[in-house]
């Protein structure tokens, strides 16, 4: 299997990629990089053109939900691969909130086996913290990460057993994988349906205050300058843990952290009538939130964009909000919505969002990315200047905050070990 | 005079909704029909032939009552609905029933929630007009209005008084409403509550924040008392109801530091003992009664204005 990418404009600033270039892939790999590569190659090869066009690293996903096992009407592996490969991921992490949780080597096993049968894009299951994500009791993290977990998350819940937590950190040091921590202090929280602030407050809707982010951000960084260890921060929302995770990133601590497209675009106004679609945990935030967010991006304080793609069916989300559950899907728009509200507007420059979708994610789970010779040929073409409307999603589930959006530059292929997954 | 006949929404969802002249017209509209309810007789033809659902999902006693009996003196068809005697019981979303309602040809759904925003969702699925009886915590539009005409029936202005909102202004639907209705007519506004009851973004509201009622009441012109919802005592938003109502209850002595011409509003029920003394409703200052039927008059003018309005003297008589 030979695959010739000419002439599409390489950006991978992980190997200082930002020329057109040709790629030439071979048994799914990246065997050689350079200028005008279809002279010296035998006539006939399969190719793309790939003038005028961007061509990135794969994109990967540290936080997908895929629902499968158990809640196939909202995702299945299929389709969710299927939706990443169409926003240009080629690589996606998924939670491990199914039903039965990923807290058993089985259920790590089942994923794999459904991933390799039925999926189009690399799926790298997450593992539970604790057993069922009860909070009580650890998982089997040995087995979990035997089994080919790329991390561990009680993701939807906070381990908010300190000792607990404590432990966790201390055990997974045997294995160099990180906790991808969802930051929430539910006590803080409890029945809360938006941001605490003004929409809270004019809507009538319990709040949800940014502190009951930062409070366990800083209580996880207290712990592992503890106990050592590796800590994610998963889909950071509020300015005021930015500022903890910068200085800890100053102090030399191991913590990474991800911010979505949502929050990074979208503040608590959204729910001015009552959208159920951009009902998520954790809520939309104010202005000032996301005026921070995007400069911890620019800045490299939050490390990559994750979609917390979160399927939930039309019936589900059309309810009273109290009762619609928490969640947005992002696969399919998160290159387009970055592109457009912050590259575009100038707030984040192209390599940069192209790192945080990219290179950044792979290096925390300890997948091998980027555009040189070796390297698996996972790989995002992208028009920068086609426009279009979001509409239609391939995700079994619609609930977007960005539809009816026009968008501008769109992923084009995708391309997963040199296989050509999604084309427009 | 009223100048204009018709409001510039199509369903009272929100007092945010509304403008200025909108709030005058339903006020002046009412003062029509308030005329009605002290008749011998006392209905009108004016909504023959309309169908109006009180599809209420919380109990409710005397905001159900009202609109029925607003709905019925207009002569409309008067359909009431709970959710222990429904399909919602039996697991009907409020879609299906949106859906289920529409078909049937209704023109007007009154809706109570115990949810906010219900009414803005049940607007998307139904083409009939839709009353916000009460969403959650979020607004109980006719309350507020109801509550503008009282006063200004009483102290003939509202422009400059000072409202005083006493108690769980957090969770209350009756005090977003007023809040918004009372600005918009030119009132100041205080909330007096314990911090725990009134969160600090109230004041992006546009209202004083106080905590201490004994300094605030010599300035007030009308004291709108809360209900509290006893259940949040189990939340510890106040150590005891001993040590609420020690602080917060109008009774007697604290009456005694307010203006002469002081008015005491309530939307109830009444814990009587808890956020007013029971030997102060009687009182000359409280025009609680006056508020309830005020409710019945202004009801009637948002039912004929969101069902399409017409000269109103036509219409009385």
């Amino acid at each position: 299997m030979e695959l010739l990418i000419k002439g599409g404009k390489l950006v991978d600033p992980s190997n200082k990629q930002n020329s057109v270039k040709d790629i030439y892939i071979k048994d799914g790999l990246i065997k050689s990089v350079g200028k005008d590569l279809g002279e010296t190659l035998k006539k006939g090869i399969n190719a793309i053109d790939a003038k005028g066009l961007i061509v990135a690293p794969g994109f990967v996903d540290l936080h997908t939900h895929l629902r499968e096992p158990g809640r196939e009407d909202e995702e299945t592996i299929a389709t969710g691969t299927r939706a990443a490969a169409k926003g240009g991921f080629t690589s996606i992490c998924c939670m491990p909130n199914t039903n039965p949780v990923v807290d058993n080597k089985s259920v790590v096993d089942f994923i794999k086996e459904k991933a390799r049968s039925e999926g189009i894009v690399k799926v790298f299951p997450v593992g539970a913290i604790t057993k069922g994500l009860n909070g009580r009791e650890l998982a089997e993290m040995a087995d979990l990460a035997d089994a080919g977990v790329v991390g561990f998350s009680d993701d939807g819940e906070s381990v908010m057993d300190s000792r607990l937590m404590r432990r966790a950190l201390e055990y997974s040091k045997m294995f160099d994988l990180p906790l991808m921590v969802h930051s929430e202090d539910k006590n803080l929280t409890r029945d809360g349906q938006i941001n605490e602030g003004y929409w809270s407050t004019a809507l009538g809707l319990k709040g949800m205050p940014s502190q009951a982010e930062e409070i366990m951000v800083a209580r996880d960084i207290s712990l592992l300058s503890l106990t050592g260890g590796r800590i994610h921060i998963a889909h950071t929302s509020a300015s005021e843990s930015v500022d903890i995770i910068r200085k800890a990133k100053n102090d030399g601590l191991k913590v990474t952290c991800e911010a979505t497209p949502h929050h990074l675009t979208l503040n608590d106004e959204y729910l001015r009538n009552f959208d159920t679609s951009g009902k998520v945990n954790p809520p939309l935030r104010s202005k000032k939130d996301i005026e921070a967010l995007i400069e911890a991006l620019a800045d490299g304080t939050i490390d990559v964009v994750a979609t917390d793609h979160a399927p939930h069916t039309l019936s589900e989300k059309e309810k009273e909000f109290d009762l619609a559950p928490f969640g947005v899907i992002g696969l399919e728009t998160a290159f387009s919505v970055l592109f457009t509200e912050l590259v575009k507007k100038k707030l984040l420059s192209f390599s940069g969002l192209i790192e945080a979708l990219s290179t950044k994610p792979a290096s925390i789970i300890g997948v091998k990315s980027g555009i040189k010779e070796g390297s698996p040929a996972d790989l995002t073409v992208i028009d920068e200047k086609r426009k279009f409307k979001v509409e239609d999603f391939i995700s079994k589930s619609s609930n977007s905050p960005f539809k009816g959006r026009e968008l501008e530059g769109k992923v084009i292929y995708t391309i997963v070990d040199g296989k050509v997954v999604f084309e427009e | 005079m009223i100048d204009r006949m018709s409001l510039s929404v199509t369903n009272l969802l929100s007092i945010k909704d509304l403008t200025n002249d909108d709030i005058n017209l339903v006020l002046d509209t009412a003062k029509y029909f308030e005329e009605i309810s002290k008749r011998a007789i006392k209905k009108v033809p004016t909504l023959r032939g309309k169908t109006i659902v009180n599809l209420f999902l919380e109990p409710s006693t005397r905001t159900r009552i009202s609109f029925e009996l607003a709905a019925k003196r207009l002569s409309a068809d008067v359909v009431n609905i709970s959710s222990d005697s429904s399909a919602i019981k039996k697991g009907e979303s409020l879609k299906d029933t949106a859906k289920t309602l529409t078909a049937m040809g209704i023109d007007i759904i009154v809706m109570r929630h115990s949810f906010a925003g219900s009414s803005e969702l049940l607007a998307k699925w139904t083409d009939a007009r839709i009353i916000n009886a009460g969403d959650g915590a979020h607004e109980h539009p006719t309350q507020a209005l109801l509550d503008l005409y009282t006063v200004r029936e009483k102290l003939k202005k509202i422009e400059n008084l000072h409202i005083g909102i006493v108690g769980d202004v957090a969770h209350s639907r009756v005090a977003r409403s007023n809040i918004f209705a009372f600005k918009k007519m030119g009132a100041k506004i205080s909330v007096i509550a314990p911090p725990t009851l009134v969160p600090p973004e109230f004041e992006s509201l546009g209202v004083n924040i106080r905590y201490n009622f004994d300094e605030v009441i010599p300035e007030i012109d009308v004291i709108y008392l809360l209900r509290l919802q006893l259940e949040r005592q189990t939340e510890s938003f106040f150590p005891s109801i001993g040590e609420y109502a020690r602080l917060f209850c109008l009774n007697k002595e604290r009456l005694k530091m307010a203006k002469e011409n002081v008015v005491i509003m309530h939307p109830g029920p009444i814990n009587r003992d808890i956020e007013i003394s029971g030997d102060i409703t009687e009182m000359p200052e409280s025009i609680i009664t006056q508020q309830v039927a005020s409710g019945i008059a202004v009801r009637m003018a948002v039912l004929y204005l969101l069902a399409g309005g017409g000269l109103v003297s036509g219409a009385v008589d």
